[in-house]
């Protein structure tokens, strides 16, 4: 890496930009990881599936209703992309919260192996809901945020759609942020997450609040697939492999901690980044999987708390 | 007077008054009452046992229109299926009795056919090594080994490939087990893709996998004794696939065998007492690691059998094979089965497999024949992984114990790991049937 650094440093800085980006749209899908997990101690495997769903429904609405392309009038993009992250959101968060309804609410109390291995099923129902719709074929959509650059500095440049993604993340963790810190209702995500009996007796309604958290994360998920969808194509089963990222995220800044994902998502971006676009001493983009996977196991066995995370007498 | 009185007396009476209807058929039933237990339980098996072995003579006779599934599986669908039952019968042991989640199994898989692969084909070219390969010619490039070794070898290595997995990650908690084990199910199968070129030096054939893969044989020595086939892929008769399907019978056998007295044995209980209560488990003196380690060896040794021979099959190993699909897939057998029941798992295992190979095309070809208009024609087999979720789903939410529930798992979920006050705290095994204690000393039917 530090060879890489002095041998050429626009390639360097120009990497380093390409995995902040990708890092970016990890967090929101990591962040769902997190959420997920904090409150109810279940790896929610269906929730990479539900970003490809709904990624793929986004397609559906920038291609076709709303015809988006990227001759259209600046404020015809934006408006569309706008109802569009709205709809994906709304998607998201509904998909994601009748999975709970349906499968996981009634394992509330069984082993959680059980209701591990249901969210597996789960989320082999949710890839082939999108398989059934739309079909193998990867969809993408046109260019719509153009990838002309912002800056150049030397021959570091960052484009627009990069910002755009930023731009987009930026405020959305803002706002979770605030929400989980400032509401009634993050004030009864956290309690439902520490002691759920002792939430239900202080009166939080904690069927609600739980349905609440998955809404939460699908509507993180969906954002996260249209940005996703605006640099690269969607495939019924992308949501697998990217879920799976996302989550070693959410391990790596400590599974439960909010920004320990977002940490823990971006790091993940630029791993891969600089392991898929450098040129010296890079393995490559067909390890990527390999030393993602392999870091994972890593910190589960060497610290399962992650960076943030706090350790728990089950964690260890 | 306890219980236990009450139930010899009523239990007397009742005999009283069966004696009395004595007919025929009692009798019958009598004479079949005595005869052990044990030789009693065995009867269907045999009878299964003979219908399978035989299998592939009256296969080709069978009707090929039958109603919903059209037909029984080709025999050498069969041997496909089969393999895929050791496998589940393998993941059986880690799932299924030690109560270790693990979802990537493939990796099992693919390190034993690459082993047959390295063992016994022509893919490590520097150097030439022969011991026993039949049919192949001494002069031939590469490792040799007879295949029959090449098995036990790639069990061997498989299983010490699942403790250097299980070592460092034994120690977490279940849902992260998961997790790690599936994070090794996605990087072996991307290793051995990506393994034609460590440093120059091609380990695997990167995506054209290794192949041909030599075939198993007796050799001449023992086809002029008894008999025996020389080698599996002559085309003489019996044809290679039968060959290979008693072949995989008899490993099927001997996997079900070996669980089931592991599964009876000291270690197989220490298992079932950490899947019941890891830390009372503990508590009682059984090492944690040491138990769950050799879980995790023995169900990576089936599966590198299973895959070893598979390689041998298929006379090649592929990376496209090992998706971490097939290990949702074998999940997803132990879980219909009941987890921990060994016949259940062997039964949901032939028919997911069957499904899978066969099946659900069948099945889809006669749907799309006879209940969908040709207007809404659907390709049912590209849904395969979605109706294994739905079936994990549905049994995880109506019936979590499996189809075949074995009986103490049973208890387990239902009553939870607390269980209530008033039931006895152990159970003898096989005490309620006749003949075991002196409850069954009572109920022997009077002879005459």
């Amino acid at each position: 890496m530090i060879v890489n650094l002095i041998k050429s440093p626009t390639d360097f800085f120009n990497v380093f930009l390409i995995g902040f980006t990708q890092g970016s749209v990890y967090a929101l899908v990591a962040l769902g990881y997190t959420l997920v997990y904090g409150i109810l101690q279940l790896i929610n495997f269906a929730h990479g599936d539900v970003f490809a769903l709904t990624g793929l429904v986004a397609t559906t609405f920038i291609s076709s209703l709303f015809n988006l392309d990227t001759g259209t009038a600046v404020l015809t993009i934006g408006g569309g992309l706008l109802v569009t992250f709205l709809g994906a959101a709304a998607l998201g968060a509904a998909v994601n919260s009748s999975i709970e309804f349906v499968a996981y609410r009634r394992l509330r109390n069984a082993p959680r192996l059980a209701v591990l291995i249901t969210a597996v099923g789960m989320s082999f129902i949710v890839q082939n809901v999108s398989l059934a719709i739309y079909d193998v074929n990867a969809k993408s959509v046109p260019h719509l945020v153009p990838g002309t650059p912002v800056f150049t500095v030397g021959g570091v440049h960052y484009d627009w759609d990069a910002l755009f993604v930023v731009l987009v993340t930026a405020p959305v963790l803002v706002l979770l942020s605030w929400l989980v810190k400032s509401t009634k209702q993050g004030k009864a995500m956290r309690a439902t997450s520490q002691d759920p009996e002792a939430a239900a007796i202080m009166g939080i309604d904690v069927n609600q609040t739980i349905s609440f958290t998955f809404a939460l994360a699908g509507a993180l998920a969906g954002v996260g697939a249209v940005l996703f969808l605006t640099q690269y194509n969607i495939r019924y089963d992308t949501g697998f492999t990217l879920g799976l990222i996302a989550f070693t995220a959410a391990v790596l800044g400590g599974i439960g901690n909010l920004t320990g994902a977002v940490l823990g998502a971006i790091l993940i971006g630029l791993i891969q980044a600089f392991n898929e676009g450098l040129s010296w001493f890079a393995p490559g983009g067909d390890w990527t999987k390999s030393i993602v996977f392999g870091l994972l196991i890593a910190i589960l066995v060497f610290r399962p708390e992650g960076l943030l995370g706090e350790r728990t007498p089950e964690g260890a | 007077m306890g219980p236990r009185g009450r139930r010899m007396r009523e239990y007397t009476r009742g005999q009283a008054g069966r004696a009395a209807r004595t007919s025929r058929l009692d009798l019958a039933l009598a004479q079949w009452r005595r005869i052990p237990p044990r030789l009693r339980g065995l009867v269907p098996l045999f009878v299964l046992l003979s219908l399978a072995i035989t299998y592939p003579f009256y296969v080709a006779s069978l009707p090929t229109n039958i109603p919903v599934i059209l037909t029984l599986p080709t025999v050498h669908d069969s041997v496909t299926i089969i393999v895929f039952v050791i496998m589940a019968v393998g993941l059986n042991v880690v799932v299924g009795y030690a109560g270790l989640l693990d979802l990537g199994y493939v990796a099992f898989y693919a390190i034993g056919a690459y082993t047959a692969g390295w063992l016994a084909s022509g893919q490590f070219q520097q150097v030439n090594f022969h011991f026993g390969a039949i049919g192949v010619n001494s002069n031939e490039t590469g490792i040799h080994i007879s295949v029959w070794l090449v098995l036990l070898l790639a069990g061997a290595i498989t299983a010490i490939g699942g403790i250097l997995i299980g070592l460092p990650t034994l120690r977490l908690r279940g849902d992260y087990l998961a997790i790690v084990t599936l994070g090794f199910g996605e990087i072996i199968p991307q290793f051995v893709r990506n393994a034609d070129n460590l440093h120059g030096f091609d380990l695997t054939h990167g995506t054209f996998g290794i192949s041909p893969i030599d075939a198993p044989g007796f050799g001449h020595t023992l086809h002029n004794a008894v008999g025996l086939p020389v080698r599996y892929d002559d085309s003489f008769p019996p044809t290679p696939d039968r060959l290979f399907f008693w072949t995989v019978l008899a490993v099927l056998l001997l996997t079900v065998f070996c669980s089931m007295r592991l599964r009876d044995s000291r270690l197989g209980r220490a298992w079932i007492a950490i899947r019941e209560d890891e830390t009372a488990a503990g508590a009682m003196g059984i090492p944690l690691m040491r138990t769950k380690t050799w879980a995790y060896a023995i169900g990576a040794f089936f599966g590198g059998v299973a895959g070893a021979f598979v390689a041998s099959f298929n006379s090649g190993a592929f990376p496209t094979q090992f998706d971490f699909n097939i290990s949702v897939f074998l999940l997803c057998m132990v879980i219909l089965g009941g987890m921990g029941s060994l016949w259940g798992v062997v039964v949901a295992g032939t028919i997911l497999a069957w499904l899978n190979v066969e099946g659900l095309g069948n099945i889809g070809s006669w749907l799309n024949e006879n209940v969908f208009p040709a207007s809404h024609q659907i390709d049912v087999p590209k849904y395969t992984f979605g109706i294994y979720g739905i079936i994990i789903v549905l049994m995880m939410l109506f019936r979590p114990v499996g189809l075949i529930p074995e009986r103490r798992r049973k208890r387990e979920i239902e009553e939870g790991t607390r269980g209530s006050l008033d039931e006895p705290l152990y159970e003898m095994r096989g005490a309620n049937e006749p003949g075991a204690g002196e409850r069954g000393e009572s109920g022997r039917i009077p002879r005459g």
